[in-house]
């Protein structure tokens, strides 16, 4: 469904990401895993539409994506969340998911003039079950930014998945939050994956990554150094390297 | 009332619209110092569509307001490129510009025994449709604020809609409004565009009430009000502006006359406090929450 080849990010002299190639299959959880600076990031931005890649291809669907501009891979079914959250803070919480909301609106009714209109009863249904799928719906009127932080992490994704996306690139999802939080977001995953959503999870917190992923590629300098099965990856040896050894620092594993 | 009261009537509805120029601007975060410029195009050739060619006043000033609307549009693609401190200098360049060129424009016509038409420094005199078709100024006035109704009503029901939400998000956060599908050239130069029709709008209203303009009248100083207004009333709605426009032309510059030039100091005054004590206005969606906390009023309703 996702396919990248030879993706290379070079910013100055330092090659962020290089060589990167890995396939992710319609309909899996695939992880992206590696140290502080690893390149996993930089990776969800240029698939993203972000960055343009230094050197070589996106794939998505068959269709080359490698140039597309933010507003271009949603369209094409790639939602996001960010790993420093970045909501609409000084909008509520509904507000955050209409706004989201608008292109897949656009798609459905097949009119570029739906964001003209008011919400129809069934986008405002739609937007009432991702509040509900999201444990958010007492926190409708409140303004994205008063929330609190577990809060923020949920309505982002709730966000992304507002536009009804085949596709969800998560950057570190469970970042700060307590095991239990953990726990629902795992649930959520797996909930997604069966309504048959593909999602591309980068994350430092291994209870979850093991967990829930299918497959896992590692990254370490930019440079795939693993890929496999959950169990696979724990074994390798470079993994282990790359995470305990070299005094790269930084490991949160 | 008298004339005098109504003329501030009228110049407080020329304002407010003025402030809604610069207010849908703002809601995607950028700050346009241009408006004064979009305001003077509409205003010269709304005034010479009713002088020179002797159109009505609603289609000259439709026409205006196109005109500012076009080259708001040329404006709006480079403001993509930059913004902050950058547009703010930008823009002041282009209102400049704008200013310049009508101090340099001189396109005079011979009507029965007098001459007519913009004149470059000397300015555009004889802007003379209201009392030639016999309006009072109380008509003049009513027909401002007819004018003022409809963009505020249009504003704030596209606030509501989701093209309100869609320039929010662009205002509140760039790259997260792009990751959810929009657009950011189409939104940020639809926004220029429609604050440069609404600029126009006012400029030809402006023209038509003095009867008189000239390049001074479109400077820096007109650009700092249109975009004070909406900075001071907050960006929660349309009403900020409109209450922001009445308190700055009507307690601020009238009332306190007397006080002279210490209210352009007081003026300033109360642009710093907003800004450090109220930094999204004396309006914003955080004060009115509270305020109908507080009273009970108005809940938020889902749609």
């Amino acid at each position: 469904m996702l396919e990248v080849t030879s993706l290379s990010k070079h910013f100055g002299g330092v090659r962020a990401v290089d060589e990167l190639d890995f396939t992710v299959e319609a309909g899996e959880i695939f992880g992206l895993i590696g140290p502080n600076g690893s390149g996993k990031s930089t990776t969800v931005n240029m698939i993203a539409g972000i960055f343009a890649p230094t050197d070589g291809k996106i794939f998505f669907d068959g269709e080359d994506i490698t140039e597309a501009p933010p507003h271009v891979t949603l369209h094409a079914g790639i939602a996001r969340t960010f790993q420093n959250i970045r909501l609409f803070n000084n909008m509520t919480v509904w507000e955050n998911l209409w706004v989201a909301q608008n292109s897949a609106e656009q798609k459905r009714t097949g009119n570029p003039l739906a964001r003209w209109m008011g919400g129809s009863r069934r986008a405002a249904a739609a937007v009432e079950e991702y509040l509900d799928f999201s444990n958010l719906a007492h926190k409708r009127d409140e303004l994205a930014g008063n929330l609190a932080f577990g809060e923020q992490r949920r309505l982002e994704v709730a966000r992304a998945l507002a536009a009804q996306p085949k596709f969800l690139l998560l950057d570190e999802p469970a970042a700060g939050m307590n095991l239990e939080e953990v726990k629902e977001l795992d649930e959520r995953l797996r909930v997604l994956r069966d309504r048959g959503v593909t999602i591309l999870l980068v994350e430092h917190v291994m209870e979850l990554v093991m967990e829930v992923t299918d497959r896992i590629a590692v990254l370490n300098f930019g440079r795939k150094i693993a890929e496999g099965t959950p169990a696979e990856v724990q074994q390798n040896q470079a993994v282990m390297d790359a995470y305990l050894g070299a005094g790269e620092g930084g490991s949160d594993a | 009332m008298d004339d005098f009261t109504w003329g501030l009537v009228q110049i407080v509805g020329v304002h407010t619209i003025l402030g809604l120029s610069a207010y849908v601007i703002l809601l995607t975060g950028q700050v346009s110092m241009a408006q004064a410029g979009f305001v003077a195009i509409g205003a010269y050739v709304a005034g010479m569509l009713t002088v020179l060619a002797e159109w009505h006043i609603i289609p000259s000033m439709i026409t205006g307001g196109l005109a500012a609307a076009v080259l708001a549009c040329i404006v709006g693609f480079p403001a993509l490129r930059v913004r902050g401190l950058m547009l703010v200098v930008a823009t002041i360049a282009f209102g400049e510009f704008v200013r310049l060129f009508w101090f340099n424009f001189d396109y005079r016509i011979a009507k029965g025994d007098i001459i007519v038409g913009p004149e470059g420094g000397e300015g555009f005199k004889q802007i003379r449709f209201f009392p030639e078709n016999g309006w009072t100024t109380q008509d003049v006035a009513a027909f401002i604020w007819i004018v003022a109704a409809i963009i505020l009503a249009t504003l704030w029901w596209m606030d509501r809609s989701r093209a309100g939400k869609v320039l929010r998000a662009v205002g509140e956060d760039e790259m997260a409004a792009q990751s959810v599908g929009i657009n950011l050239t189409v939104v940020k130069v639809s926004a220029f565009t429609a604050g440069g029709f609404i600029a126009g709008i006012a400029g030809a209203l402006y023209a038509h009430y003095t009867t008189h303009i000239e390049h001074l009248n479109f400077d820096i100083l007109m650009a700092t009000f249109a975009i004070a207004y909406p900075i001071l009333g907050g960006l929660a709605n349309v009403w900020g502006t409109l209450f922001a426009a009445i308190f700055i032309q009507v307690i601020v510059i009238e009332v306190l006359r007397d006080l002279g030039d210490v209210r352009n100091l007081m003026f300033g005054a109360l642009i710093i406090l907003v800004m450090n004590f109220l930094p999204r206005g004396l309006f914003s969606a955080q004060v009115v929450r509270k305020l109908r906390e507080w009273t009970g009023l108005g809940k938020t309703s889902d749609a």
